[in-house]
C-alpha cells in the first residue's frame, strides 16, 4: 500500500491530489475523515491529519469547522497547471534520455508519438 | 482527558548494572509512542519504572504531574502488560483471569473484552500456562485494550504473534484509541511494521535517551545518496554519515538530518540518485555501539 520508506503522509497527500486530477474526486465533494483514513490504511491518525493540512495549505482541501475536509473547487485545475509545468522535467526529458541511453532514434519516439495521437483522436470522434 | 507521561534525570540501577542512565522526555498525553531500542537497552526497566513496577534509584517518573511509585491514584490510571502478559499465575483459567482484571481496572469494558476473546478465540476454559504464547501475547494485548487505562504500556505484544493476528490487533489498537483516545506507548522490535501506527517514536541505547521525534519527521531525516563515488563524498562530506557501501565505481552513502530541497536539488544536479530510507535502517544505525548521529 505505502512504501515504507517515503513519509506516509506525503504519499497520501500525492493520492488524494492524483484522485482530484483524475476526477475520482470532484470539487466540493467530502473526502473521508481522518479517522476513516486512519482505520483504512493503518496508521496513525495524526498522520492522516498532517497530510490534510499540507493539502488545506496548498489549497487542494478546504475545512468545514464539524463536518470534515472537502476538495477545493478551484482544485483540479491548478494541480493540472502545476503538473503540465513539471510535465516535460518529470516525464519527458527522463524518456529521451532514455531513449538515448538504450539507442531509440528521437524520431522513431516521435513517429510512436504522433501515432498515438492519431488513434486518440480517432477514438474520440 | 488525556494523561502526559514524564520522565526526568530517570535512573535505575541493579546491583553494578545500569539500566536506565539520567533519562529524561516528556510525552503529551493522547498520542500513541514507539519505544524502540535494541536489547538489553532498558525499554523493559523503563517501562517497569513509569508503570510504579519498580522504584527509580533517581530522577522522577511522573504521570500527569504526580509521581507514579506507591501512589494509588496513578498506579489505577496506568496499564502495563508485558510480553506474553504476566497476566495471572500459570493456573489461572483464561476465564478467572478476566474476571480478576474486570475487578481491579476501574475502566475494563468487560463487553469489549468478550468481542476481542471472541475474535482470537481464545479458549476461555484453558488455564494461562497451556495456552500457545501466539494465544497469550493476544490474551495480553486484549487486557491491555479492554483496561482502557489512560496511560497504557505495551512491552513487546506482539511476541509469538502471527502476520494476521498482528494486523488484526494493529486494526483493534488503532480503532480503540480513536473511539478512546489515551496514551499509549508500545515497545517492539517489528519497526517497519509497527511504525505507522506510533504518531513519535523513542529510540533508547543503553539507558539513555538518543533521540525523540515525530516519526514521519525522522523517517524524512535519513536519505541514501548513491551515485559514482567521487561525487557521493563530494556531496555527503561534513554531513553524517551512517553506511557506506560501494559496489564498483557506485557508491551509497546513508546520510542523516540537514537536507533541505536546495540540498535536494544539488544533489540530483550532481547526477546523484537520493532515495527514502526505512525507519528500522536508521533504527539499526542510531543505536550501533561506534554510535551514530548521537
Amino acid at each position: 500500500m505505502f512504501d515504507d520508506r517515503t513519509p506516509i503522509y506525503r504519499q497520501i497527500a500525492a493520492q488524494v491530489k492524483a484522485d482530484v486530477v483524475s476526477g475520482a474526486l470532484d470539487g466540493d465533494e467530502q473526502v473521508m475523515s481522518t479517522n476513516q483514513y486512519a482505520a483504512y490504511y493503518r496508521i496513525n491518525p495524526a498522520t492522516v491529519a498532517k497530510a490534510f493540512q499540507q493539502l488545506v495549505d496548498e489549497q487542494v482541501l478546504y475545512k468545514k469547522r464539524g463536518i470534515g475536509m472537502f476538495v477545493s473547487p478551484t482544485a483540479r485545475d491548478a494541480l493540472r497547471a502545476q503538473r503540465r509545468e513539471t510535465f516535460f522535467s518529470d516525464l519527458v526529458d527522463p524518456m529521451v534520455a532514455e531513449a538515448e541511453a538504450v539507442g531509440i532514434p528521437l524520431d522513431e519516439v516521435v513517429a510512436r508519438i504522433q501515432r498515438r495521437a492519431t488513434r486518440a483522436g480517432k477514438e474520440d470522434r | 482527558m488525556t494523561l502526559a507521561v514524564e520522565a526526568a534525570g530517570l535512573r535505575l540501577r541493579y546491583g553494578d548494572v545500569t539500566a536506565l542512565d539520567d533519562l529524561s522526555f516528556t510525552l503529551p498525553g493522547g498520542r500513541i509512542y514507539g519505544l524502540l531500542g535494541r536489547n538489553g537497552s532498558g525499554k523493559t526497566s523503563l517501562l517497569s519504572v513509569l508503570a510504579g513496577f519498580r522504584k527509580a534509584s533517581g530522577g522522577r517518573a511522573l504521570i500527569d504531574g504526580q509521581p507514579v511509585f506507591e501512589n494509588p491514584r496513578n498506579t489505577r490510571r496506568v496499564c502495563l502488560i508485558r510480553e506474553t502478559g504476566d497476566t495471572g499465575d500459570k493456573d489461572e483459567k483464561v476465564r478467572e483471569a478476566l474476571y480478576t482484571a474486570s475487578r481491579l481496572r476501574v475502566g475494563w469494558d468487560g463487553d469489549y473484552a468478550d468481542a476481542l476473546i471472541e475474535r482470537f478465540q481464545i479458549p476461555r476454559g484453558k488455564k494461562l500456562g497451556q495456552l500457545s504464547l501466539g494465544q497469550r501475547s493476544a490474551l495480553g494485548m486484549i487486557f491491555g485494550l479492554a483496561a482502557r487505562a489512560p496511560v497504557t504500556l505495551l512491552d513487546e505484544c506482539h511476541l509469538g504473534m502471527d502476520a494476521p493476528s498482528r494486523a488484526a490487533f494493529s486494526d483493534e489498537l488503532l480503532a480503540d484509541f480513536m473511539a478512546h483516545p489515551r496514551t499509549i506507548v508500545i515497545s517492539t522490535h517489528l519497526i517497519d511494521e509497527l511504525s505507522p501506527l506510533f504518531e513519535e517514536v523513542l529510540i533508547i541505547d543503553q539507558g539513555r535517551l538518543v533521540l525523540q521525534d515525530e516519526t514521519e519527521s525522522l523517517r524524512a531525516r535519513g536519505a541514501d545518496v548513491t551515485g559514482p563515488a567521487e561525487a557521493v563524498d563530494r556531496f555527503v562530506a561534513g554531513r553524517t554519515v551512517l553506511r557506506e557501501r560501494r559496489l564498483g565505481r557506485t557508491k551509497s552513502a546513508m546520510v542523516y538530518g540537514g537536507l533541505d530541497e536546495r540540498h535536494r536539488r544539488q544533489a540530483r544536479d550532481a547526477g546523484l540518485d537520493l532515495g527514502p530510507v526505512a525507519l528500522q535502517d536508521l533504527f539499526v544505525h542510531l543505536t550501533q555501539p561506534s554510535g551514530g548521529a548521537r
